[in-house]
């Protein structure tokens, strides 16, 4: 069994009979990781006291919430085949700008744009040399990953930019309480900012990836490029546009990672790369291209903020954290791929 | 082809004379013999690092867990001096080695017998080894007055005018060099990442291969941790921090081909050279060593944009049918394998 006949094997077994609706949403991948979640949710409940707290879970939540911001634009371009390990050093690339827009007293507004520029820039440029040049984007976004973080590296040094405008802290640390429209039910008064976000961009980029011609030319280049390009779709300008958009997201993350700490330093977002490509591939998008959904993501990235919130009230250290997380990464990736040649067995 | 490596090799050759002729002219004594031999032992990890890299993009895979085994392996070690003095140094080092070969063998097996893509197995690893450096420590540090003076100053003894640690980069140069094109192991390595089809049908069992580039890249970081404790004389978790990146940068601007099959022993050695020339050039020159991080990034573009014109001229394809029904790697862009 080596590897060569794997990669022979066509993408996706297709089954004799098809299965019913339901039964095919209780065996999918979204249904195990709901399972698991609401598993961890419960023996997270018995393992500490504090942990069903409401504001203790609304805290919660900013575990996950910007890595899953960049999680989703980055399952679209796992689809497509590419990927992009640059992301944490746009964050610290945008955020520095930010920091370097306050200190020439410029104001909120300004800030945001600063920072979703930024992003977009970056984007462009890795977007670029991948699809415009055909570079290979795991090479190209290893050394943009360096390029964008030394640049940061270059502007602050050992310092830290500070002094964010008091408005400014409202994306990483506000309530929609704070508007007069929102429902004063009760629950509701625990709702962030980047909760809502992160709702809101998980609906439209699940509307754009399901529902969309766009979604499904990124689903049709990840599984045969060949293909596609002889299909009348543009390859390269789709990769081009994901990388703006991975650009674009890992900007808005870093506005409200900026906004939550209240300063920027030059190791800031430190591998979040990897903790959101493990997002995406924990939520069964094939790090080979072609298959996977969002509300897998949207879960994985609930699954991930439950393990690590959960560990952390039990002491865990981070760095132990991270021993999960890349077990966990190895884990779900290796599992389907158990698991198929086990069927496969079986059949022959 | 071998026109095209030689070349690769020539020109960065000239661009580290230029670049040290450079600096000597801002920076008087920069390129001294001392000077040049400095920087030569200051590369030493660099270069072995990078060597066991190559092995495994060679084979069309990588390994970004390298720093992690070495901080894991350099700890481990530091540990073992600290506790149990007596120990000689050459067991301690052939104990580096193996925790290094049992790492590296996990990577490696992951990859052959369960087929997991080697960025993501070795993403994995990378955190898991560097978290189990802190579950080994208990986040503490070993410090200069815990090792023993032989297992700290073995590699500074001067021989001939270079330190032990510089001769021990020659040394593991030369014996790679050997491996890579004079054994059945090495052309099994550019076999199996030039065309892995081809070198199945020529008996080469391809998922091996890798794994044993895995087994030999982590012996050299295990070497590594050991050589990077003695040299900073310090063991803490975040040892070699980010390091996997540039022994990857190394391979890059030697001229080793990310698609695999393609690159030199000399390239890989000449890449970590050009960095711990730049490296070792930025405090004389007076510019921040801040400046390395993005430095070494744009480098790294710079070497995958020369390397995909030279790989370009590799199309010797006699079929065009042959072209198309090729299975559709991520990795080649779509014009360049449909013209």
């Amino acid at each position: 069994m080596s590897t060569l006949t794997l990669e022979k094997q066509p993408p996706r077994r297709i089954p004799d009979k098809l299965s019913t609706p339901a039964g095919r949403i209780l065996g999918s991948w979204e249904a195990l990781l709901a399972a698991v979640a609401i598993a961890i949710f419960i023996a997270n409940s018995f393992a500490s006291p504090h942990f069903l707290d409401p504001w203790n879970l609304s805290d919660a939540t900013y575990n996950f919430t910007e890595k899953a911001m960049i999680a989703f634009a980055m399952t679209l371009l796992i689809i497509s085949g590419e990927i992009d390990l640059s992301v944490a050093a746009i964050i610290a690339l945008a955020s520095t700008a930010m920091g370097a827009a306050v200190q020439a007293g410029f104001q909120t507004p300004a800030l945001v744009g600063i920072g979703l520029g930024v992003g977009l820039l970056c984007g462009a440029f890795n977007g670029f040399l991948v699809a415009r040049i055909g570079l290979p984007s795991i090479v190209v976004t290893i050394g943009t990953m360096s390029l964008f973080r030394g640049i940061a590296q270059i502007a602050l040094g050992d310092q830290a930019y500070g002094g964010y405008p008091a408005n400014f802290a409202w994306f990483g640390q506000g309530y929609m309480a704070d508007f007069s429209w929102w429902p004063t039910l009760p629950g509701f008064d625990v709702v962030t900012f980047e909760m809502v976000a992160f709702v809101m961009l998980a609906l439209v980029f699940g509307v754009l990836l399901h529902w969309t011609a766009f979604g499904r030319r990124i689903y049709a280049i990840g599984n045969n490029a060949f293909a596609a390009q002889f299909s009348g779709i543009p390859v390269q300008r789709t990769k081009f546009m994901l990388f703006l958009l991975t650009g674009l997201m890992s900007g808005f993350a870093a506005v409200c990672l900026t906004s939550r700490l209240g300063s920027t330093r030059h190791t800031i977002a430190a591998g979040w790369e990897l903790e959101v490509v493990t997002m995406a591939v924990l939520g069964g998008v094939s790090i080979l291209g072609g298959s996977g959904t969002i509300p897998g993501v949207v879960l994985a990235a609930i699954v991930m903020g439950l393990v690590t919130f959960g560990l952390g009230l039990l002491n865990v250290p981070g760095i132990v954290m991270s021993i999960f997380i890349g077990l966990l990464l190895i884990l779900v990736i290796a599992l389907p791929i158990v698991i198929r040649r086990f069927r496969s067995k079986a059949i022959i | 082809m071998s026109r095209i490596l030689k070349y690769r090799e020539l020109l960065l050759v000239g661009i580290i004379v230029v670049l040290v002729a450079i600096f000597s002219s801002r920076a008087p004594g920069f390129a001294s013999p001392e000077s040049l031999a400095n920087i030569f032992n200051d590369t030493s990890i660099l270069m072995i690092l990078a060597l066991g890299q190559m092995a495994v993009i060679l084979t069309k895979s990588i390994d970004l867990s390298v720093a992690a085994n070495l901080s894991f392996t350099g700890m481990a070690i530091a540990m073992m001096n600290a506790a149990y003095p007596q120990l000689p140094l050459p067991l301690l080092i052939v104990m580096a080695m193996g925790i290094g070969a049992l790492l590296g063998a996990i990577n490696g097996l992951m990859v052959w017998k369960i087929g997991i893509p080697s960025i993501v197995a070795t993403l994995g690893t990378l955190t898991i080894y560097r978290g189990m450096a802190f579950v080994l420590s208990g986040g503490a540090w070993v410090n200069q007055t815990q090792m023993t003076a032989t297992f700290l100053n073995t590699p500074r003894i001067v021989v001939l005018g270079l330190p032990l640690l510089g001769w021990a980069a020659i040394l593991v140069i030369a014996l790679i060099a050997i491996a890579f094109t004079r054994t059945v192991f090495g052309r099994a390595l550019y076999a199996a990442g030039g065309n892995p089809t081809a070198a199945l049908y020529a008996g080469i069992d391809v998922g091996r291969t890798r794994f044993f580039a895995f087994v030999l890249s982590g012996t050299l970081a295990g070497l590594c941790g050991y050589l990077w404790v003695s040299r900073y004389a310090v063991a803490y978790v975040d040892i070699a921090a980010g390091f996997e990146l540039d022994t990857v940068a190394a391979c890059v601007i030697g001229g080793i081909s990310t698609l695999g099959g393609i690159g030199s022993v000399g390239g890989a050695v000449l890449g970590a050279l050009f960095l711990g020339v730049i490296k070792n050039a930025l405090p004389v020159i007076n510019v921040s060593p801040f400046w390395q991080m993005a430095i070494s990034g744009f480098v790294i573009i710079v070497a995958v944009l020369f390397n995909a014109r030279q790989e370009k001229r590799k199309g010797r394809l006699i079929l065009r049918d042959a072209a198309k029904s090729r299975p559709p790697l991520a990795e080649v862009p779509v014009e360049g394998a449909a013209a």
